[in-house]
Parts: structure tokens; sequence; C-alpha cells
């Protein structure tokens, strides 16, 4: 097998989604390669980011509701106890960024910080073990071929599921600053600054140089976001596959690929963590700012 | 690496799980957290008190304490007092007694004194009477010297 696979293939094989589209002779299906799952265009689906994203977050929201259920005045147990613990993390954040009043924030951040280290968290896992599994899975029941099964495991290494996140951020963002400011005040501050001017005339000249600068800064905040988490994960990913690489080239460069995985996992918690938390920590900030009257 | 349809999958994935996390987990964690709060307030609260109440008892029983002491000491005094008295009742209560006794004794051998005299006074009559008799031979009628023999009897 795996002198079959050549190493572009068995990393365009690692980078690929197992996408259900419409195929280009018009039947719907999975993606059987990385050139057809692009074919399907729009409106084509990943299943295995949606399977894990959503298998993850279930996870997520079943072990803190359990918790949060028999949350108890009382003495708390274990389970409620490191719930208690991540709350109060997550609470003393939006309390030190977030000077308004909003009982969405606070939420919001423990489930993208809780959510997303999870979805990273996944990138620890050996980089062959889950998408082998599936496609012997594959093979077994369906009777495919396993290298056409495509199975990426990190859902954070997939632009949708950044995206989606930020995207909504960026909803809220929006709304809250119209909410707050009211529609005149929202677009005062993309058109009004950072050139202000009494003339009138001036005024006329500098609302495109503003509106450029100040939709940049707004576009900015939710493609900094999810390219920030993407990027770094896509990376970290990346490195984790041409290290699987080295196994196959022998024994003594195999045993270096393991400590060098070792050392890069190793590494890794620290990254997926960090990548959680600023996601959080920068949407409780962008969140703040569509809340203040100027800044 | 392809946009699609799943970044708004995952946008309402993402805005469920926000949903559920605030309506499922944030409230009851923070109440729980919250009443937990309030509930250590309290008991500290009322430790506190505790301590203030026990300062308060301690300060009451000493000032019982030493207004039992005073109350007994009142009690002793007058306990002595009254002791004093009835020793003083009981001496002057003898006191008279014995007078009344030696004075029904005295009263007594007085009588008994007059009786013996009456007593021998009839003797001593009958006797000289007897004497008479004996002199004058029937010279002597008692009947009608009994008025003469009476007067002599008195002055006797």
């Amino acid at each position: 097998m795996a002198d079959t696979i050549t190493t572009g293939d068995y990393i365009k094989h690692h980078l690929t989604n197992m996408t259900f589209g419409q195929r280009a002779d018009g039947s719907w299906g999975l993606a059987h390669s990385t050139e057809e799952a692009s074919q399907m265009g729009f409106w084509a689906i990943h299943v295995d980011t949606m399977f894990w994203s959503i298998f993850l977050g279930g996870l997520f929201v079943l072990i803190f509701h359990r918790a949060a259920r028999s949350a108890t005045a009382g003495v708390p147990g274990g389970l409620q106890n490191f719930v208690e613990w991540v709350i109060d993390f997550i609470n003393e954040n939006v309390r030190g960024s977030f000077s308004a009043k909003n009982d969405i924030v606070a939420p919001m951040a423990l489930t993208i910080f809780i959510w997303v280290f999870l979805m990273n968290l996944m990138d620890l896992v050996p980089v062959d073990l889950i998408p082998l599994a599936v496609g012997w899975l594959g093979a077994l029941l369906f009777d495919v071929d396993p290298h056409h099964v495509y199975w990426k495991v990190v859902p954070t290494t997939d632009p949708n599921a950044t995206f989606g996140m930020s995207i909504g951020v960026f909803l809220l963002i929006i709304y809250y600053s119209i909410k707050n400011k009211g529609m005149g005040g929202f677009i005062g501050e993309l058109t009004g600054m950072p050139f202000e001017a009494k003339n009138p005339l001036m005024k006329v000249i500098f609302f495109p140089v503003n509106l450029l600068l100040e939709g940049v800064n707004l576009i900015a905040k939710p493609l900094s976001l999810s390219l920030r988490l993407f990027g770094n994960l896509y990376a970290g990913e990346m490195i984790f596959i041409l290290i699987a690489l080295m196994y196959s080239g022998g024994v003594i460069l195999g045993v270096f690929g393991g400590a060098l995985q070792f050392v890069w996992a190793v590494f890794h918690i620290l990254v997926i963590t960090l990548q959680a938390f600023i996601f959080m920590v920068l949407t409780i900030v962008y969140l703040d700012m569509a809340h203040q009257e100027h800044h | 690496m392809n946009i699609n349809v799943t970044l708004i999958a995952q946008l309402i994935a993402f805005a469920f799980f926000v949903w559920f996390t605030k309506k499922f987990v944030w409230t009851f964690i923070m109440n729980a957290l919250e009443e937990r709060k309030q509930k250590i307030a309290d008991g500290l609260a009322a430790a506190e008190r505790g301590v203030r109440e026990q300062e308060l008892a301690e300060q009451r029983a000493k000032e019982r304490l030493e207004e039992a002491r005073g109350k007994a000491g009142e009690i002793l005094a007058q306990a002595q007092k009254r002791a004093d008295e009835i020793v003083d009742e009981a001496k002057s209560d003898a006191r008279g007694e014995g007078q009344r006794l030696l004075h029904a004794a005295r009263a007594e051998i007085d009588q008994e004194m007059t009786q013996t005299r009456e007593q021998l006074r009839g003797e001593v009559v009958k006797l000289a009477l007897l004497g008479a008799e004996q002199v004058l031979q029937r010279e002597v009628d008692v009947n009608v010297h009994n008025e003469s023999l009476q007067k002599v009897a008195a002055q006797l």
C-alpha cells in the first residue's frame, strides 16, 4: 500500500475532507478524489468536519449540562468542581475585558473556549490513526477503496469551521453595534473616523477614505479570528503529517520521527490551548468594542 | 479547503451550542456559585454573631454570679440576725418562765405553810381543850365556853 502512493498523495489525502455533494455526472454522493471534492462547489458538505465538531460540541454541552443540572451550593463533587473552575476562569476573563452588560457574552466565551479546545485537541491524536480506522470501516461496510475515503479529524483545520464561528461572532458584533449605537451611530463610526472634520465639504471628502479604513478594520475582525485559528492548526497538522512521513523512511528515521512527534505534540498542547484562549478573548474584546459608544 | 455549505452548518451548530450553554449550563452553574457565595457569607456572619453572643453570655453569667454572691451574703447576714434574735427571744422567754415557776413554787409553799399552820392551830386547840377538860373535869362545858375558846384559838 505504502509503495503505491507518493508523498504528495499522502499529504493530499490527509488534507482532503470527506465531502458529500453533487458529482460531475449529476449524482449525489461522497467525492472520490480531491479534485472531485473541489468541483462540487458550494452545495457540498464536509461530513468529517460536521461529525467531529458536533460530536465534540455535543460532548462538551452534555458533560457541562450534567454538571450544571446537579450543581448544588453545597460541597461540589469532582465534575462540578472542574466545571466551576472552568466557568470561574471564563467569567473572570469576561469581567476583565467586557465592561457592558450582556448575558450572551460569557456563555459564548465558554462555548468557544471549550469547543475550540476540544476540536484542536483532536490534532494530538496520531494523524493516521482515525483516518485509517475510518478507511478500514469504509472498505468493510461500503466496499470502497480505503484510498478514496477521506477523513480529516481536526475540524479547526477546515476553514469552514473557523469561519462558521467567526462569522457568528461577526454577526453579533454588527447586531450589538447597531443595537447600542443605533444605525446612525454605527454608520457614523464607519465613516466619521479616523479622519474627522467640521467642514461639510471635507466630511464628504473624508467619507470614502474613512469607510475604506474602518471597513477593513471591521472585516479584519472575523477574518483574523478564523484565519489565525485555521492557520495555526493547519500548520500544526501539516507538521504532524510531515513527521508521519518519516515512519516510511526506515527504522532510524522512524525512531527519530517518533521522538519529533512527541516533542511537537507537547509543544502543540500549548498551541491548541493558546489558540482557543485567543479566539475567546478576542471575541470578548470585539463584542466589548461593539458596546462602547466611542473607542 | 473548499468553502461550502459546511460553513453555514457550522454557523448553525455554533449558534446552537452557544444557546444551549447559555440556557442549560451557564445559568445553573452561576446560580449554584451565587448561592454558595451567599451561604458562605451567611455562615461567616453567623459565626461572628455566635462569637459575639458567647461574649455577651459570658458577661451575663459573670453578672449573675456577682449578683448571686451578693444575695448570698445578704441572706447569710439576715440569717445571722434572725438567729441572734431567736436566741435573745429564747433567753428572755426562759428567764420569764423561770420567774413564773419561782413565783408558782413560792405561792405553793406559802399555801402549804398556811394550811399547815391552820392544821396545827386546830390540833393545838383540841389539845388545849383536852388539857382544860382534864383540869377542870366537868366544869368546862364545851358548848358554854366554846366562844371564849374560839377566841383563844384565833390568837394562837
